[in-house]
């Protein structure tokens, strides 16, 4: 997940760019990523070069501090603390030791103290002006950092050092064509006396003379037709380049007038553009978690691709062969992205139009995706004018080819219901696929690959096999049994059960009261169960061999349940798991099964479960991990390129079990060990501390034997405690110890193992 | 940076009939030649010989045509009232018909006067043949009887009187000379055997009886009357094997092709039809009147047709020959050379290959589109050729503007001229299903944007008056589809056995009524 801003470094060798938590270093040449500049507690909100050293960067972050960082390397040099959140940072060359930063609506200039330490306080403060604009893009250093200009709505200010003055200029809120001439964003040329300016409505403004406050001049330019969000300078000033919502990046040359060269398509719309030292690399951010690296001869060189994830409105999903997450990618595309090396693999073109990067235009959008159980199949359905009345759909069908390792288009069905289709699902089984799709027009209807009936030849293309429907109720959902024997399809507050074979109505099942939501068969040893979810917050469970029965209820925010589906008690419940709403869930399987025996996290042994909330990709590793990981975690976590900003999901210890911890330590195979002397200090100071452990977990079991309601505030503060804990033993910051446990530890490191086979037995 | 992408033409499969193989067969028949005879061509029949020249029984003349000639080679005219029922000897050398005055006449094929004349029928004599042997004749009149002669001596074998109406069909069997069936205005079908004098086997048809006709293995015969056409199993001692019920009218004949025995009817509903071995419809020609007789030459070569109105319509196959000659006309585009001029190099080891980057081509509205012109574009789609031949095309580009929301900028700004040729293209493709969402959009805005100013122009004035006309209408019959459409569900619920569940048939409904307003 690349966002906010970046820099190339002098010799374009190096972009960073602002990642959550960290700065992330990619090489230009190879669009790889390189390493991560890990320190900040929050969000990093802005990076800048260190004018006196081309290998240093500053980044400032909302937790309050500005780092400086040796890039190359990825080693922190210094941490100056300011005490408040910081929302940009700016250089100048001329002002050596300052940097101005963005605190609250002020503009502020910092002096660094000069000292040896690596954590120093930085006092000297004295604000610049008092109203900026949050946009961090609206201020901007002039020529040999004379000057700095910022703007705020309407108003564009330049403060001259020299003569500690600020002098404003003011444009009309609208002008005669009601255009809004709010400033969006502010480029210095670098050697002359110039300020180009870009506004909302598109216009790009040059300003001059404003030296003198009353004989200021600008002259306009218009080719954006909508908000110029970024514009830059090259570093020699001959050429503006500009970039807005079109995704066009605009090469003006500076002093001729209107001639101007585009590079359109670049992919989502342009947030940011950079020019590398040298001024023979420009970088272009964009909306859709990507960067371009550009040529000066206005050619894409290179392009980083992060996980695209706005607007996803098809489910989380993984693609049987490549296991690859799959959801929705650029506009009208699906990517398939790899979540065990974290990178880009391709998109899919679903839409095959062109998309016209416009604010405001009603264009095709991927809204269903599915797959068939061997990836040989991916039906897609792509809707436009959701909010109109006229709604267009297509129900796309695409088949694997081995020979270009990707999906070719199959069918198209132009009218596959009269209403949107609100779920599809492919039959499980592998000799025959079969897609039942259920729309809000009342049926649902399955389509297969269908046989001439003349001819009785085998069709490659899909066709209509079934319509059905039940009371003209809008059907909910639907899923096939493991063997695909059964169809359920869910009409409102009832479920029925179809055989696909013969297309009969089996039965029906009547719910408490409530729509279904979700309908799920169960796999494997389970698959006599069928279960569903209601608006009720209700989790059904229906035993099909005997048409039995099973109900739970439950409620929490934000927290994750386990079940059996044969037990009615979540087998473990995990409470906050993130901040913010979760809107899909997916497990993707993991490489190599775990070999946990622990029962609670078993769940997770052969997969992992990822969360997408509004901003990020959470991995719920969590509650997965093992022993070792606790040892281990900071070796794990350098090594494991997690998709995560900000780990914060990682908060939840495994219930600390000495048992189970020993056996398995025990168990385990030495050559996969770490080496003993890594592995002696921390076994033994985990040894220490989980007695306290201990006794949290027998106190959370209890807990989870009561209601949800009332142990909720328990639980809380039992979490809390656990969490600093686990910060203890991760951080390995050895806590100070009392006289008796000294003792204890001089015991335990007196005693040999025959001591520990005791231990073993004598704990449950 | 990705590439532009061309719009998208959506091409919708042809619904109705498949090209199969027997519809290419039966397709590559050239148009056909119109020969224009005295009355109703009510016999058609092939000589079994060699130059397979063909007797055509109208009004009071019998002509014989050759396969190629559009004059009749022969002819003869010594009836005095109509001529039924012309048809040629196993050895093509002698002709026999029967005539409305109920006398029976033998020709040779190459004399004028009539070799023998057999009387004793009181009434017309619609069907004569040969039998076998080539020795007997066998006729079926209009006073119920059914009479065999004997050609040497001209005397009269036997008569046989099981018919309760009149005879309109006979067909000899062509393994046994004794052997011949007859089907009648009373419904039935009936073999009859010479050596008992007395008919073997009686199928009910259920219809007058218009046609008979034996199969060459003479397992399977073939009755029509009328709208049905029905197979019958002789081995089976007359069991009824299929039921087609393809024309809308009475089936006045059937024949079968020598190639593969596939069957063709002809009816008064101005069809032929042609059969697949499964008896399913593969093939239709078209005739201008109601189809009285036909006939199908040796090998397919000429399918000939006689219809009310006394034409006969004659069509010849087309072959390979006839095809090249067309093609050599045509000018030849650059020869493969050039385009495989250079593409077969390999470069050696050491040589550096500088790839040459691929141009996209993209058509003339395409590149309008790509360039924003959307007036330009649109203009592009209309012109004459599109419209008219990929009116899909033109349809195409009119979605891809809507859905960049510039349908009305691209509309606004017109003159009477290039109005009117929207508002053609609208007036020939609204009702088309595939089309007609798009285009009332377009009548849509075409409204909005002109509704000031549109008593100026007389011309426009008038075709929306008709599209308002045509557009009343559509919904009119839509509507009557519809209520047709409940009608049809309620009778398929009261059929269908009380089930919980309604399943539908596989076709979506909602296209039925479009297309078959289309």
């Amino acid at each position: 997940s690349l966002d906010g801003k970046y820099k190339v470094q002098r010799h374009g060798l190096f972009v960073l760019c602002t990642s959550g938590d960290s700065v992330k270093v990619y090489s230009t040449r190879t669009e790889e990523w390189l390493h991560s500049l890990q320190g900040h507690t929050n969000q990093v909100t802005g990076i800048a070069l260190n004018p006196a050293n081309h290998l240093q960067v500053y980044s400032c972050s909302a937790d309050g501090t500005v780092k400086l960082w040796d890039f190359i390397d990825g080693i922190l040099i210094k941490t100056f603390i300011i005490g408040y959140p910081l929302f940009a940072i700016y250089v100048s060359e001329k002002h050596e030791g300052i940097v101005f930063l963005h605190i609250g609506f002020q503009l502020v200039a910092v002096h660094l103290p000069k000292s040896a330490e690596q954590e120093v306080e930085a006092k000297e403060l004295s604000a610049v002006s008092s109203h900026i604009s949050p946009n961090p893009s609206c201020t901007a250093f002039g020529r040999e950092g004379q000057y700095i200009a910022f703007a705020r709505n309407l108003q564009l200010n330049v403060y001259f050092f020299r003569k500690q003055k600020t002098y404003s200029f003011s444009l009309k809120a609208t002008d005669k064509k009601g255009a809004k001439n709010a400033f969006t964003c502010i480029a210095c040329h670098p050697t002359d006396d110039c300020i180009a300016t870009g506004h909302e409505d598109g216009k790009i403004r040059l300003w001059r003379n404003f030296i003198h406050k009353k004989e200021y001049t600008y002259s306009t330019q218009h080719w954006h037709h909508n908000a110029v969000n970024t514009l830059c300078f090259t570093p020699e000033g001959t050429n503006l380049l500009s970039g807005g919502i079109e995704s066009v990046l605009v090469q003006w040359q500076y002093g001729t007038g209107n001639r101007k060269e585009f590079l359109p398509r670049l992919g989502g719309s342009i947030l940011h553009v950079s020019a590398s030292s040298d001024g023979q690399l420009f970088c272009t951010s964009h909306s859709d978690n990507k960067i371009t690296v550009i040529e000066s001869s206005f050619k894409v060189c290179g392009v980083i691709q992060g996980l695209v994830k706005d607007a996803v409105l098809t489910d989380l999903m993984i693609d049987p062969r490549s296991k690859a997450l799959v959801l929705n990618g650029k506009p009208g595309h699906l990517q398939f992205y790899s979540l065990l090396r974290d990178k880009h693999l391709y998109n899919l073109d679903i839409v095959q139009q062109e998309y016209i990067y416009e604010a405001g235009l009603d264009q095709f959008e991927v809204v269903k995706a599915a797959f068939d159980i061997k990836g040989y199949w991916l039906a897609t359905v792509e809707e436009r004018g959701q909010k109109s009345a006229d709604l267009e759909f297509f129900l796309k069908l695409w088949s694997y080819d081995e020979r270009t390792q990707s999906f070719v288009l199959n069918t198209t069905i132009t009218a596959a219901h009269t209403d949107r289709i609100i779920s599809m699902c492919f039959s499980s089984s592998e000799e025959t696929t079969m897609l039942v799709t259920i729309a809000e027009d009342g049926q649902f209807k399955a389509w297969c690959q269908g046989v001439d009936a003349d001819t009785k030849q085998d069709q490659n293309f899909w066709s209509c096999d079934f319509v059905g429907s039940y009371h003209n109720l809008k059907p909910t959902n639907c899923s096939f049994s493991a063997d695909s024997s059964l169809l359920a399809v869910s009409f409102q507050e009832v479920i029925t059960i179809w055989s696909p074979d013969t297309w009969e109505l089996l039965t029906t099942l009547c719910q408490p009261p409530g729509v279904i939501r979700d309908l799920c068969f169960g796999r494997l040893s389970c698959s006599k169960y069928l279960i569903s979810t209601t608006t009720r917050n209700l989790l059904c469970c229906w035993n099909l061999l005997t048409c039995a029965f099973l109900m739970d209820s439950f409620s929490g925010l934000y927290t994750v349940f386990v079940f059996k589906p044969n037990e009615p008690r979540p087998l473990f419940t995990h409470k906050n798991v993130c901040s913010e709403k979760i809107h899909r869930a997916v497990f993707v399987p993991r490489e190599e099964p775990l070999n946990n025996c622990d029962e609670s996290s078993q769940w997770l042994n052969r997969s992992q479960l990822y969360f997408l909330t509004q901003n990020m990709l959470v991995i719920d590793d969590s509650v997965a991990v093992t022993p070792f990981y606790l040892l281990l975690g900071k070796h794990r976590q350098q090594q494991q390129k997690l998709n995560t900003p900000s780990h914060q999901a990682a908060d939840r210890p495994q219930q600390p079990q000495g048992s189970v911890t020993i056996t398995e330590l025990l168990h385990t195979p030495a050559h996969v060990l770490p080496p003993a002397s890594v592995l002696c200090s921390m076994f033994v100071s985990s040894l220490l501390i989980s007695n306290t452990g201990e006794m949290e977990s027998s106190e959370q079991e209890m807990n989870s034997e009561k209601e949800e309601e009332d142990s909720e505030g328990e639980m809380e503060a039992c979490d809390s405690q656990q969490e600093l804990r686990v910060q203890g033993s991760v951080d390995e910051v050895t806590p100070k110890l009392s006289k008796a446990q000294e003792r204890e530890l001089k015991r335990v490191r007196k005693t040999d193992f025959s001591w520990m086979a005791g231990l073993i037995a004598s704990k449950p | 940076m990705a590439s532009f992408k061309p719009t998208k033409v959506q091409f919708l499969p042809k619904l109705g009939e498949k090209v199969t193989e027997d519809t290419l067969y039966w397709k590559n028949y050239k148009s056909p030649v119109q020969i224009k005879e005295f009355g109703a061509v009510t016999k058609i029949d092939f000589s079994p010989l060699a130059p397979h020249n063909y007797a055509v029984t109208a009004s009071t003349r019998i002509h014989v045509y050759g396969l190629h000639s559009q004059e009749p080679i022969r002819s003869f005219t010594r009836f005095r009232d109509t001529a039924y029922g012309g048809s040629f000897r196993g050895d093509g050398k002698l002709l026999v018909a029967g005539s409305e005055e109920g006398l029976i006449r033998l020709f040779d094929i190459c004399g004028r006067v009539a070799l023998r004349q057999f009387t004793g029928h009181s009434k017309a004599v619609h069907v004569t043949s040969f039998l076998s042997d080539g020795f007997r004749v066998v006729s079926g009149s209009d006073d119920l009887t059914c009479r065999v002669w004997d050609v040497p001596s001209a005397v009269e074998l036997s008569s046989i009187t099981e018919h309760t109406d009149y005879i309109r069909a006979l067909a000899p069997s062509k393994l046994n000379p004794d052997l011949f069936v007859t089907g009648s205005y009373d419904h039935t079908v009936k073999v009859f055997d010479m050596r008992s004098g007395s008919s073997v086997m009686t199928m009910q048809h259920g219809h007058p009886v218009e046609c008979v006709l034996l199969y060459p293995s003479e397992a399977l015969l073939v009755s029509t009357g009328g709208r049905y056409v029905k197979i019958w199993d002789l081995l089976k001692g007359g069991q009824e094997l299929v039921s087609l019920k393809n024309h809308h009218k009475t089936v006045t004949c059937a024949c079968l092709s020598s190639v593969g025995n596939k069957l063709l009817t002809g009816s008064l509903d101005r069809h032929v039809k042609v059969y697949n071995s499964s008896y399913k419809v593969v093939h239709n020609f078209d005739c201008d009147a109601s189809i009285l007789s036909m006939a199908v030459a040796p090998d397919d070569e000429v399918v000939a047709v006689g219809m009310t109105n006394g034409v006969l319509s004659v069509r010849h196959r087309k072959h390979k020959k006839d095809k090249e000659t067309l093609t050599s006309r045509r000018r030849r585009g650059p020869s493969y050379r050039v385009f495989v001029k250079g593409k077969n190099f390999v470069p050696r080891q050491d040589d550096f290959l500088v790839s040459k980057p691929v141009k996209q081509y993209l058509r003339k509205y395409d590149k309008q589109l790509k360039s924003f012109e959307v007036s330009k574009a649109l203009d592009t789609a209309l012109q004459m050729w599109t419209r008219t031949s990929k009116p899909e095309v033109t349809v195409a580009v009119i979605i891809e503007l809507n859905r960049r929301g510039t349908l009305k900028n691209a509309l606004a700004g017109r003159n009477e001229e290039s109005l009117t040729k929207i508002l053609n293209f609208l007036l020939k493709h609204i009702f088309d299903p595939r089309f007609s969402r798009p285009l009332l959009t377009v009548g849509d805005i075409v409204l909005d944007l002109y509704r000031q100013v549109l008593h100026q122009s007389p011309v426009v004035e008038r075709q929306l008056q008709r599209l308002m006309e045509v557009l009343g209408r559509e919904a009119e019959l839509q509507q009557e589809l519809l209520q047709v459409l409940g009608i049809l569900d309620t009778l398929f619920a009261s059929l269908t056995p009380r089930k919980e569940v309604a399943a539908l048939a596989a076709l979506p409904v909602d296209q039925g009524p479009q297309l078959q307003a289309a």
